[in-house]
């Protein structure tokens, strides 16, 4: 219950400022424009596709580049709306207020992840309108559609995660930023190591934020790459409220 | 001390607090007690561990030993019970500048857990308490110092918890802000019990029922008002006269014990608790044509006893609490 009073607060204070609507903006110009271009190509180059079997749908080749440019674009603008989640408040005292009032950690902890995620899935929702419009004058694969936008919405809840942990470690906003960058982008070409034929590559690839996302967004639903970005999750935020309980003891 | 007196007036009580920063330890064995309609004034020199020992007290640090029991619930056992009967107003305000007062007290209520139906009346009252009453719908960001304080005092009093605790609540207010809020603390001392801490030593004269004074995370000193009062008795006089005294003679009047010579035409007598000879001074003066000028009674004021409790570096490890049965 205090839960959700946390995470609406945290949600409605993301909009007073205008972070929030600019990287709204931002976001959604940039994505509309690939998405233009993709439909724009895909236009030019259906008649030759129409002969072939096993031809990349209209899903595949919009929807499926539309999801992939905005991961990347959120890899670098999570970490800028988590940093402020624990290391602004620690920053302003704020922290004390939510410390000195009777709410346990992981109440804390869940509020603000649940904050930030309201946020992301609203983005989500925007960006997934953009392929969904498709479906009035084509056919749409709403099963690839729907991997895809899982798979995004997975991946957004992993950034925020690792953002939130990130953000617990420092008092300096940018430090966080900064550093959830680095740990996102990491996890995200840490698989280029094991593109070759090394023994350890399948422990690169499965730690890999990118390969799982890949296989949703062709369609293929595996439990190992849900169960993989859930686990991610869980234990970024366990590890905050750990983080957030010795944060009481050493200060 | 505690044996004889009903638990149910007993809102905080301390025991054996210990709190450590790496090898420094900023609280060392602390014990003490709050009781329902006391304000307990926390002095202390910088650094003495006043914020270490509030913060504990609130939940926001982690003791490195201790049992604190806030309206008879373990604060470390039981922290979102205990923390329930706590407002704490930290030496910076935690406000969220974005947010209007309103807005920044209802979430503060609802983070207290207020019944949604009773955060409205919460509100009214707390603004009102405060002075806040037609400042609702400004954006705290705009607020004066004073006015900020005010609503970090109403953040710490919405859901009327049974023991308020303020870190230096009048600091950087101007002088007619500073009286309103010792009114307003002094109010809030009528239902709750109080915890103050400053440096401001007429504020603890002016509002608290009770004293403490910590130094190098010792408590030193620990006695109610009345007590002090006492304490701050004089025993000694300043005397003045248009001719120099006779020291010898003032010497041997009754009561006196010494007889310090301050300049020519001046010295202070010091004398007994309870044999005041201002009386016999007086007459003596009379009586040989000084010319009497002044005759003053000095207090010893709290600055005083402050000072000789926090500057006697050496001994203060060994210092015993000198405390009263409050």
């Amino acid at each position: 219950m205090m839960t959700f009073s946390i995470a609406w607060r945290e949600f409605k204070n993301l909009f007073l400022s205008p972070l929030a609507w600019c990287v709204l903006a931002v976001i959604l110009f940039i994505n509309a424009w690939v998405f233009l271009v993709q439909v724009d190509n895909f236009l030019k180059i259906s008649p030759s596709l129409a002969g072939m079997p096993n031809a990349p749908g209209v899903t595949d080749a919009v929807a499926g580049a539309v999801f992939s440019t905005a991961s990347v674009v959120m890899l670098m603008v999570v970490p800028l709306l988590s940093m402020g989640l624990i290391s602004g408040e620690r920053r302003s005292g704020t922290l004390s207020l939510l410390l000195s009032a009777p709410v346990s950690m992981t109440e804390i902890v869940l509020g603000k992840y649940l904050g930030l995620l309201m946020f992301l899935l609203i983005m989500l929702g925007l960006i997934t309108l953009m392929p969904l419009s498709l479906a009035l004058g084509t056919h749409l694969d709403y099963g690839k559609l729907f991997s895809g936008v899982l798979g995004l919405g997975l991946l957004l809840g992993a950034f925020s995660a690792a953002g939130l942990f990130i953000s617990t470690l420092t008092r300096q906003p940018v430090v966080a930023a900064i550093s959830s960058f680095g740990l996102l982008l990491m996890l995200w070409i840490i698989s280029w190591a094991g593109s070759g034929s090394g023994d350890y590559s399948p422990v690169f690839h499965y730690l890999s934020l990118l390969d799982h996302y890949g296989s949703l967004l062709r369609g293929s639903f595996n439990t190992t790459d849900v169960a993989y970005y859930l686990l991610f999750i869980l234990t970024f935020l366990v590890l905050s409220i750990r983080r957030l309980d010795t944060y009481r003891l050493q200060h | 001390m505690t044996s004889s007196m009903s638990t149910e007036n007993l809102l905080v009580e301390v025991e054996n607090l210990y709190r450590y920063y790496d090898d420094h330890c900023a609280v060392q064995n602390l014990n003490f007690q709050l009781n329902k309609g006391e304000i307990l004034g926390f002095l202390g020199p910088n650094g003495a561990g006043k914020t270490t020992t509030m913060q504990i007290l609130s939940g926001n640090l982690a003791p490195s030993a201790g049992r604190i029991l806030i309206n008879g619930i373990d604060l470390l056992d039981q922290p979102r019970r205990a923390k329930a009967c706590i407002g704490y107003l930290p030496e910076q305000p935690p406000l969220y500048t974005d947010l209007t007062v309103d807005e920044y007290l209802l979430y503060c209520a609802c983070l207290n857990r207020i019944p949604r139906n009773k955060r409205l009346a919460a509100l009214e009252l707390a603004k009102q308490r405060c002075g806040l009453k037609h400042m609702g719908r400004r954006l705290i960001n705009n607020l004066s110092k004073g006015y900020r304080q005010r609503v970090g005092i109403a953040q710490a009093i919405i859901h009327s918890p049974a023991v308020v605790i303020l870190d230096e609540p009048t600091v950087g207010l101007d002088p007619i802000q500073i009286r309103e809020i010792r009114n307003l603390i002094v109010e809030l001392g009528k239902e709750h019990g109080v915890i103050l801490s400053t440096h401001i030593l007429p504020e603890v004269q002016t509002v608290c029922s009770r004293v403490q004074i910590i130094h190098k995370g010792h408590l030193v000193f620990n006695d109610s008002l009345a007590g002090l009062k006492l304490r701050l008795r004089s025993t000694s006089l300043v005397l003045t006269c248009r001719q120099a005294p006779d020291a010898a003679l003032l010497g041997k009047l009754p009561g006196v014990t010494e007889v310090e010579k301050l300049t020519d035409c001046s010295v202070r007598l010091h004398f007994k608790a309870d044999a005041n000879p201002a009386e016999a001074v007086a007459a003596a003066v009379v009586k040989h044509g000084w010319g009497l000028l002044e005759l003053t009674p000095e207090q010893q004021s709290l600055e005083q006893i402050f000072v000789d409790l926090t500057t006697a570096d050496e001994s203060a490890g060994a210092a015993p609490v000198q405390e009263r049965a409050a």
